[in-house]
C-alpha cells in the first residue's frame, strides 16, 4: 500500500481519526508490523507513537515505570485551570502510578472478582430479554444502537447505586468523553465536568443520607492505613467505572453481533455447542479487542531503536497485538475453539482492566439471549455499518433484520 | 504434572480459570489460585497446558 491509498503514510503520519482507519484499521497496523519501523510515529493529534507488535505492546504495558500512567487517553487532556475544582480528580486506578496505584486498585478489586460479579447475572439477562421483547416484533433492530448500547450502561448504574433512567444521559457524558471529545477540547471538557459533577452531588447526598448495599456509600466509608480515602479518590473511581464500563463492553457485545450477523456457521456452532461459549467469548474479545490506552513517557529512553523523550505519548492498541501473526496463528480468523490465546484486549500488566469479569459476563449474557431468542439473523447493509475508533473501537449503527 | 501461579506475574485476568475451572480459581482480588492440591487428575492435564498456554502474564508453570 502507499499513502495515497490510506489519504497518510502509515509509518511516519498515521491519523487515527481518519474515515478509513475507523472503518477498518487492521490494514494500516499489519503494514505498520511487517514494515522495518514496527513502532510508527505521528505528529497528528498531539503527536504519538505506535508499536503494532504483540511483544512490544505488552512490554510497554509491564514497563510502567517507563511508561507512565499520568494520561491514558489518545488525545491530551483539559487543561487543569479550566476543570476548576476538578482538576485534581483523575479515575483511579488506571490514572495512578506506583506507589498510589497499588492501593488504589486493591481497594476496587474486590468489587470486580468473578465470585462479586455473578450477582449481576440474573438482572442482566432479564434486561437483554426485555430490549429484544421490544423490537423482536419488527424483525429488523440496531444491534448496536437498541440492543448493545443499552446493556453495559445499566449494570454499571445498577452497581454503582445510580438511577438507571438517566442511561442516555450517562451515555451521552462517556461518548462525550472517549468519542467526539477525543477531537473536540470544548466537548471533552463538557462531559468531564458533567460527570465529575454528578458524582460530586451523588456523594454529597450519601453523606447525609447512607444508602444499604450502593458502591458509592462503600466507597466512602473505606479506609486505608486507618483514614478515610480523599473524596478525589470516590469521584474518580465514580469517573472511571462510567467511563470505562459503558463504551468498551457495549463496543465489544455489538462487533460480535456484527460478526455473528454475517457468520451463519459460528451462530450454528455456538447452538450445536455450548461448552464453547468460553473460548468463544475469548476469540471474540481477541478478534474485536475494542480499546487502545496510552502512556506517557517518563524519562528519555529508547524503545526498539525509537528516540523516545520524556513527556511523548505511547499508544497501546490492543487491536493491533491481538492480530499479530507472531502470536496467533491465522489472526484475522475468528476460530472460537482457539487453543491458545494470550489475548490482551483487556491490557496487561498492573493496569490490566479491573472491570474484566464483569465486561466478559455482559458479553456473554448479552450474545447467549440474543441468540437463544434470535437466532438467525444479518446484516441490513453492510456498507451502512458506523463505527466508532482512536480509543474505542466498535460499531455505532448496526442494522441486522431477522 | 503439577502447576503452580507466580502471584507476582498474575494480575488477575482470570484466563486460567476459564480454561481449567476445576483447577483455578480467584482470590477476592480476583487473581488466580490452584484448586488441586499435589498432582492434577490426569484427566484434566490437557485443560491445565491449555490454562498455561493462554495467560497473557505467562504467569503459570507446569511441572512434571
Amino acid at each position: 500500500m502507499t499513502a495515497t491509498e490510506h489519504g497518510f503514510d502509515p509509518i511516519s503520519d498515521y491519523d487515527i481519526f481518519s474515515p478509513s482507519y475507523i472503518l477498518d484499521p487492521f490494514p494500516v497496523m499489519d503494514e505498520i508490523r511487517e514494515s522495518a519501523c514496527p513502532v510508527a510515529h505521528t505528529e497528528r493529534w498531539g503527536g504519538s507513537w505506535m508499536p503494532t507488535r504483540y511483544a512490544d505492546i505488552v512490554a510497554v504495558a509491564q514497563e510502567h515505570e517507563t511508561f507512565t500512567s499520568q494520561q491514558i487517553l489518545v488525545t491530551a487532556p483539559p487543561a487543569a485551570q479550566a476543570e476548576g475544582p476538578y482538576a485534581g480528580v483523575a479515575a483511579p486506578p488506571i490514572s495512578s502510578d506506583p506507589p498510589e496505584h497499588h492501593w488504589h486498585r486493591r481497594l476496587i478489586l474486590p468489587f470486580f472478582s468473578p465470585q462479586a460479579v455473578a450477582k449481576f447475572e440474573d438482572g442482566t439477562r432479564e434486561l437483554c430479554n426485555r430490549l429484544i421483547d421490544g423490537f423482536i416484533d419488527r424483525g429488523e433492530a440496531d444491534a448496536a444502537a437498541d440492543y448493545a448500547q443499552q446493556i453495559p450502561v445499566r449494570v454499571i448504574a445498577t452497581m454503582l447505586g445510580v438511577p438507571t433512567d438517566m442511561s442516555d444521559t450517562f451515555t451521552g457524558w462517556v461518548r462525550g468523553v472517549l468519542e467526539a471529545g477525543l477531537t473536540d477540547p470544548k466537548v471533552r471538557l463538557e462531559s468531564r465536568l458533567n460527570i465529575l459533577g454528578y458524582f460530586k452531588r451523588e456523594i454529597d447526598d450519601r453523606k447525609a443520607n447512607p444508602r444499604d448495599d450502593d458502591l458509592i456509600t462503600t466507597l466512602l466509608h473505606s479506609e486505608v492505613d486507618g483514614e478515610r480515602v480523599p473524596e478525589d479518590y470516590v469521584i474518580g473511581v465514580c469517573n472511571l467505572m462510567l467511563v470505562a464500563g459503558v463504551d468498551t463492553t457495549w463496543s465489544s457485545i455489538g462487533a460480535s453481533l456484527w460478526h455473528l450477523a454475517q457468520h451463519p456457521e459460528h451462530r450454528r456452532q455456538l447452538r450445536d455447542d455450548p461448552e464453547l461459549w468460553p473460548s468463544a467469548i475469548e476469540e471474540l474479545l481477541r478478534a474485536y479487542a475494542p480499546v487502545t490506552m496510552a502512556r506517557i513517557v517518563g524519562h528519555d529512553t529508547e524503545f526498539q531503536g525509537c528516540p523516545m523523550s520524556a513527556g511523548d505519548r505511547v499508544l497501546m492498541s490492543f487491536p493491533a497485538a491481538n492480530r499479530d501473526p507472531r502470536q496467533f496463528d491465522r489472526p484475522d480468523e475468528v476460530i472460537l475453539d482457539r487453543e491458545h490465546n494470550r489475548h490482551v484486549a483487556f491490557g496487561a500488566g498492573i493496569h490490566r482492566c479491573a472491570g474484566s469479569n464483569l465486561a466478559r459476563l455482559e458479553l456473554r449474557v448479552a450474545l447467549q439471549t440474543f441468540l437463544a431468542r434470535i437466532p438467525e439473523f444479518e446484516l441490513v447493509d453492510p456498507s451502512a455499518v458506523t463505527w466508532a475508533g482512536g480509543q474505542v473501537r466498535g460499531p455505532r449503527q448496526c442494522m441486522v433484520r431477522f | 504434572m503439577r502447576v503452580r501461579v507466580d502471584a507476582d506475574a498474575c494480575h488477575g485476568h482470570q484466563s486460567c480459570a476459564i480454561a481449567a475451572p476445576e483447577v483455578f480459581g480467584a482470590d477476592d482480588y480476583g487473581n488466580a489460585v490452584v484448586l488441586v492440591e499435589g498432582d492434577i487428575p490426569v484427566e484434566l492435564e490437557a485443560k491445565v497446558r491449555r490454562a498455561e498456554g493462554n495467560c497473557p502474564e505467562r504467569a503459570i508453570t507446569i511441572e512434571g
